[in-house]
């Protein structure tokens, strides 16, 4: 994953010319380019605004972590470093995905009859140490991914706030959401291709 | 406004938490990644043009999963896959629109509404028991899909063409719902 024409899917996918699988993904032409051009769009944009490449690929990697999709999550991390971040960044990475990983998905629902349905699970807030090497911003963008991830009906506008104290912008804000949500789609894609893949 | 407290068909307003841009500070970039201009009337995708890249990339890939009519699995069941997860994931807006064309393509509105007010393990017969299964075990983090779901769905009747629209119908809601749930809320829609 270090250029951003091969199409990523396939890659992550091990989907080669001809295949059967690459035959199913032509069938859907626009949905295979457009899968690719979201991956551009969010990790290698035309106008990256004030969301750096270093952010982008260490949610990334977080994202992928914490889904226990271990391939993908090298592929980000891969990328991070080529950005120049330090390895210090990438244990930290490392760390919060650890600390971070749980089961989802969870949450509360408005008071109502889907109160029954509520199901407790935690909100993850960064430790000291890995907050030190994550920086404020990062920290903040960590904390609201792991609600995007694994109970994103818990969602609230204090969420929000929080992101615009760390210094998101409300369009940084758009694309972070972009991102998590993208590679909650990508990494499904992947891991349902595989197992289709798998069983001829 | 009323927040909506349980799932339902009726059609529902979504109001943001962030603030969309104005329709009259849109530049053409931003119109276009609208793809639809009429969308222009939407605060969500008016939000989402914040990333114009990102939202009209979003929008075609949407578009070709569920839109696309070259064999695979018919438009119902697609529409099905994604109330499914959005009922698991707990979107009650995505869950509202995607359970209404489930339901104007299938005509099985009863077996819908059996999945929106008694959850994602309704009995709503094998093939859609199957559809919906699958959905769900995608929509798990970390994912519960296996073998056991793609044999299942063969058993069902679906052919791989078919299974890769669940899969992908499936992972766009766990898309979608992200946006959805996290950018704002539900609100009942106001009376006439």
């Amino acid at each position: 994953m270090s250029g951003t024409d091969a199409d990523v899917i396939d890659a992550l996918v091990g989907i080669t010319p001809g295949s059967p699988l690459d035959a199913i993904r032509a069938r859907r032409p626009e949905a295979r380019a457009h899968a690719q051009a979201t991956y551009r769009a969010l990790f290698a944009p035309e106008s990256p605004g004030n969301v750096s490449a270093r952010e982008r690929f260490a949610v990334g990697a977080f994202v992928a972590g914490v889904h226990g999709a271990t391939a993908i999550a090298d592929c980000y991390a891969e990328r991070l470093a080529e950005s120049g971040a330090s390895a210090a960044l990438k244990e930290a990475i490392d760390a919060a995905v650890k600390e971070a990983r749980t089961n989802g998905p969870y949450g509360r629902y408005p008071a109502g009859p889907l109160s029954r349905e509520d199901t407790a699970g935690s909100s993850y807030r960064v430790g000291a140490a890995i907050r030190r090497t994550l920086g404020p911003r990062l920290a903040a963008a960590f904390e609201h991914t792991h609600m995007l991830v694994f109970h994103p009906r818990d969602a609230a506008p204090a969420a929000l706030q929080a992101l615009l104290d760390a210094g998101w912008s409300t369009t940084d804000i758009v694309t972070l959401s972009q991102i998590v949500a993208f590679l909650s789609f990508q990494i499904r894609v992947v891991a349902g291709l595989r197992i289709l893949a798998g069983r001829p | 406004m009323t927040t909506p407290t349980a799932f339902t068909r009726a059609p529902l307003d979504w109001l943001p938490w962030l603030e969309p841009l104005a329709a009259d500070e849109m530049t053409e970039r931003h119109m276009a990644s609208l793809v639809d201009a009429a969308r222009v009337k939407s605060p969500y995708f008016r939000l989402l043009a914040r990333d114009p890249d990102a939202l009209e990339a979003r929008t075609r890939t949407d578009k070709d999963i569920f839109y696309n009519a070259d064999a695979g699995l018919p438009r119902a069941e697609r529409e099905l896959a994604a109330a499914a997860t959005s009922r698991f994931n707990g979107c009650l807006y995505c869950a509202s629109v995607h359970a209404r064309h489930a339901a104007t393509y299938s005509k099985r509105e009863a077996d819908v509404d059996r999945l929106l007010d008694a959850g994602v393990t309704a009995d709503l017969g094998e093939r859609w028991n199957a559809i919906v299964t699958a959905s769900v075990a995608l929509t798990a983090t970390p994912s519960a899909f296996g073998p056991e779901h793609v044999d299942r769905l063969r058993r069902a009747g679906l052919d791989d063409l078919a299974i890769a629209d669940v899969i992908h119908a499936a992972a766009f809601f766990n898309w979608a719902n992200r946006l959805m749930l996290s950018l704002g809320e539900p609100a009942a829609a106001a009376g006439p």
